[in-house]
């Protein structure tokens, strides 16, 4: 693989940039695979590169329906954070935000990580409280965590509403200094690309059609580009999770809703941090081009159209403009929607399943960008070694009978509220 | 904007209306014994289809009643609706 670095760039200005590479091969899917990884998203390709670069497994197959990249990793805010109160949350998030650092290095492409710090607003006397004790769960676990006051939130984000007589005044706010924002395609097409160069195939526009399920044991996939043998298969499809389930006769506690993002036209640098409001749910930072990148909640009923409906965008931003009264002077450049795998109590699932050879990641609600290198990570770890991790052992399907679930939120199983 | 024909009020817009969630979902018998996996299944399974989803909705700026509203969960579009306890086809 072409190595990309100043003395390539001025190697390939000589031949006027003609002879580049391509990032990754277009390959026609071979008769069988050791490990085929169905979805071409963040996770999926973050597995497969993890599977060839940690447990040295190549002969691998991505297998996605549309384009790489297309569905919820080129759909999201890019926000990145560990800022969770419970320790399964806590290490798996601050085991990713490690891989985040080091990201731009490891992949050889610049995923333009940019640790900016994350702020959560406190509107009232209790949820400061709240606050301080999420602050204080994180720094036991070795995130960063800074609880500010309101003069010290002032400070930072001077163009949000301080004053007086507002429905919900800011009394301070939860700061992780180190969360930030990352470059979402890039993250996707760094990770295809060493893939690929590890021998990784990446088939494009193959549709899961049915699976091949002999004695408990998966043995192979059908898809619109016929059939592929595969002794393990990993699937890491998000909103399309429910699906492939229903091809499994497999009924899993998940729903699949439509969240809606969007960016305003870009503007001059005002917003150093992403922020957050706490009395709903709003959250908002600037991209690189300069415009400011928002989103909120659900669209709040069951969907897996990938657009979503004014009502919503209106009430969320609604909220965004209670927060950053400037925003209602900005035009609106572009709003669309993605649909999430929604879990019955918010937190994510990476585990085994009941067939022999068949891997689950899903669950991943509104945080999956965040997660990718580490859901890549243990999801890799948990097809070779036939075992989760300490990291993803919280995450198992069988919590849910268990009754170690990880209510973060403690929303319940109407998934579509927030 | 959808817009959800209520059976008690008529035709009116989706922000009249609250979501309340698969409607196929049936509470296990009261008063009869079950295993835990049948109930953690009860409170936690969903089908979640492409497709044909039969669902509650509450008209709670309107009438307030619980109505059973079919849908296409990947055109949004509002085949029949009924009333919380009519038989659905």
């Amino acid at each position: 693989m072409q190595k990309y670095s100043v003395f390539s760039l001025i190697k390939n200005a000589f031949s006027d940039h003609q002879n580049w590479e391509v990032a990754w091969k277009d390959p026609t899917p071979k008769k069988e695979y050791d490990v085929i990884i169905i979805g071409g998203g963040g996770h999926g390709l973050a597995t497969a590169y993890y599977l060839a670069k940690e447990h040295n497994i190549t002969n691998v197959a991505i297998i996605e329906k549309g384009w790489i990249g297309g569905g919820n990793v080129g759909r999201n805010t890019t926000i990145i954070r560990s800022n969770y109160m419970h320790d399964d949350n806590a290490l798996f998030s601050e085991f990713g935000m490690n891989l985040w650092r080091k990201m731009s290095q490891d992949l050889n492409y610049n995923v333009m990580f940019s640790p900016r710090g994350i702020i959560n607003l406190a509107h009232s006397d209790a949820q400061m409280n709240a606050y301080s004790r999420r602050g204080n769960s994180m720094r036991l676990n070795g995130i960063d965590a800074v609880l500010l006051n309101r003069e010290e939130v002032q400070k930072r984000i001077p163009m949000a509403d301080f004053s007086d007589n507002v429905r919900f005044p800011i009394f301070g706010g939860l700061m992780q200094p180190s969360a930030g924002t990352a470059r979402h395609d890039a993250v996707a097409w760094g990770y295809a690309r060493q893939a690929d160069s590890m021998g990784v195939d990446i088939i494009q526009n193959c549709e899961v059609t049915g699976f091949d399920v002999t004695n408990g044991k998966i043995v192979g996939v059908r898809t619109s580009r016929g059939d592929i043998k595969a002794k393990k298969v990993g699937l890491c499809v998000a909103g399309s999770t429910n699906i492939l389930a229903e091809m499994l006769n497999m009924t899993l506690p998940i729903e699949t809703h439509l969240l809606q993002a969007c960016v305003s036209e870009p503007v001059k640098p005002l917003l150093d941090h992403v922020v957050t409001f706490g009395a709903g749910h709003f959250y908002c930072s600037q991209s690189d081009k300069g415009e400011m990148v928002m989103g909120g909640d659900l669209d709040g009923y069951n969907s897996y159209s990938q657009r979503g409906n004014l009502p919503t965008l209106q009430h969320v931003l609604t909220e965004g403009i209670a927060m950053f009264p400037f925003l209602s002077k900005l035009k609106m450049l572009r709003t669309w929607g993605g649909i999430m795998d929604m879990s019955m109590d918010g937190s994510p699932i990476i585990d085994k399943t009941h067939i022999d050879g068949l891997y689950l990641n899903c669950g991943w609600c509104y945080g999956g960008f965040k997660a990718t290198p580490a859901s890549g990570w243990t999801f890799a770890h948990t097809i070779a070694q036939d075992r989760v991790h300490e990291l993803n052992a919280g995450y198992s399907l069988n919590r849910f009978n268990t009754g170690d679930l990880i209510d973060e939120k403690g929303l319940g199983t109407k998934t579509w509220i927030s | 904007m959808l817009y959800i024909f209520c059976p008690h009020c008529g035709s009116r817009s989706q922000n009249e209306f609250a979501y309340g969630g698969d409607a196929t979902v049936k509470r296990p018998e009261l008063n009869k014994e079950i295993s835990d996996q049948d109930w953690d299944n009860f409170v936690y399974l969903r089908k979640s289809p492409r497709g044909k989803h039969l669902e509650l909705w509450h008209h709670i700026s309107g009438c307030r009643q619980w109505i059973k509203v079919e849908r296409d969960t990947s055109t949004h579009e509002i085949f029949k609706t009924y009333k919380a306890d009519e038989l659905t086809e």
